[in-house]
């Protein structure tokens, strides 16, 4: 079989999950959207996606997928429209990243052999045993406020992946992440 | 190795997030159909300012000067035209080049508007506006724009632009396009370079106004529904 018979193949395959996804079936919609990471990291790679950041890259398209479910007409290509969402996504991912290196410099050797000025050795003590504080103070959090302050802190996703990753709602995240960070306040801080 | 299997596991878990609880979804009627729509309630209001309007005066101002009824087809053409084009630019996959689709209108009304100015004689029943009646002309433009806006941006906001910046300027211009359509009930002026300014002004604030604000309320938000 030809290599464009098979691609054809897998495109009829594709928008015929997605019409079901269309109209409710979770398990065509999910075997659509496994069958898109592939096509989306390659995608993501020619458009110049290094590749740490291929992961982000699929996360936003299939995000971007499924918010847009209600747009694709099942007479076209889906691969096509899915290419093109995942074209786009990429480039602002790329000019999201690039923002980001213009804010921030990459410099590890020097950041490493950077002296301080203010640096004391019992310092450096002090510090480890308060990270170690708040690394225990954050265990002791109930489950759903660590799970706040991990997406929303650790990890700084924003309140909408954060959401659609965890399923609870923004104003959930938000009142979770107030708590917990009350809660860690009183835990950490001296004489608290 | 483990970042390898974390990754997997994160696009795994966001998957079965995203299939759990799926709801049937509607979709989405063609562009042009959903265009019409829009232009349906333009019709309906000029229809609604047509019963108060003189339309007599009107019908003998546009006979007496042809290229006002070349301004007016090109403002209306711009606004229909203009209209396709935002709920082309709407859909996820479409190409920028749908901005250009109300280009050739805008040129005719611009155009049209512009060789008004170079008549020597008045078109009739008309008269050179002053400065309070442009001023009035710039408020209808605006304030009839604001409803006709935000009915667009809601309508264009079942899809799922990514490019919502240009989405919203073009959807500034097919509202603003169509409220200068609406005024010429109620413009008893010749065409003058300040009149004239005053409407570009109108359109122009009505398209920036649009990018600025629409285009945030278009951006796709990433919650599941």
């Amino acid at each position: 079989m030809s290599r464009q018979t098979q691609d054809s193949i897998a495109d009829d395959r594709r928008s015929a999950w997605m019409a079901a996804a269309q109209a409710g079936d979770g398990a065509a919609y999910q075997q659509l959207l496994r069958d898109c990471i592939p096509v989306i990291k390659s995608v993501a790679r020619r458009r110049g996606v290094p590749a740490d950041r291929l992961d982000d890259a699929v996360q936003d398209v299939l995000l971007t997928i499924h918010r847009a479910r209600q747009t694709y007409d099942p007479r076209r290509s889906f691969t096509a429209w899915m290419s093109v969402i995942a074209e786009r996504r990429a480039i602002d991912l790329m000019r999201r990243t690039q923002r980001q290196h213009l804010r921030e410099v990459h410099a590890p050797l020097e950041f490493e052999s950077h002296a301080d000025g203010t640096a004391d050795p019992a310092q450096g003590v002090a510090h480890a045993e308060a990270s170690g504080t708040v690394a225990s103070a954050l265990a002791g959090l109930p489950a759903r406020q660590r799970e706040a302050v991990e997406h929303l802190v650790l990890e700084q996703r924003s309140l909408d992946e954060a959401a659609a990753l965890t399923r609870r709602s923004k104003g959930s995240l938000k009142v979770n992440l107030h708590r917990a960070l009350k809660a860690l306040r009183r835990r950490v801080e001296p004489g608290s | 190795m483990n970042t390898l299997s974390d990754n997997s596991s994160v696009q795994e878990q966001l998957i079965r997030d995203l299939t759990a609880d799926l709801v049937p979804v509607r979709r989405l009627a063609s562009p042009g159909l959903r265009a019409l729509g829009w232009l349906a309630v333009v019709v309906a209001a000029a229809i609604a300012l047509a019963t108060v309007a003189n339309l007599p005066a009107l019908w003998h101002r546009l006979s007496g000067a042809p290229d006002m009824w070349l301004a007016v087809l090109g403002s209306a053409a711009t606004a229909v035209l203009a209209a396709v084009a935002a709920f082309q630019l709407s859909l996820p996959d479409a190409r920028r080049a749908w901005a250009l689709l109300p280009l050739p209108a805008a040129l005719l009304w611009i155009v049209a508007s512009g060789l008004g100015c170079l008549r020597t004689r008045l078109a009739p029943d008309t008269h050179v506006a002053d400065m309070s009646e442009a001023r009035d002309c710039l408020m209808f433009i605006v304030g009839l724009s604001v409803p006709l806006s935000a009915l667009l941006i809601m309508m264009l906001r079942r899809a799922c632009t990514l490019q919502p910046g240009l989405t919203a300027a073009i959807a500034g211009l097919a509202a603003a396009a169509a409220a200068a359509t609406l005024l010429n009930f109620f413009h008893p002026f010749d065409a003058a370079a300040t009149d004239l300014a005053v409407h570009a002004v109108a359109v122009a604030l009505v398209i920036s106004a649009n990018r600025a604000f629409s285009g945030r309320l278009l951006a796709p938000s990433f919650t599941k529904h």
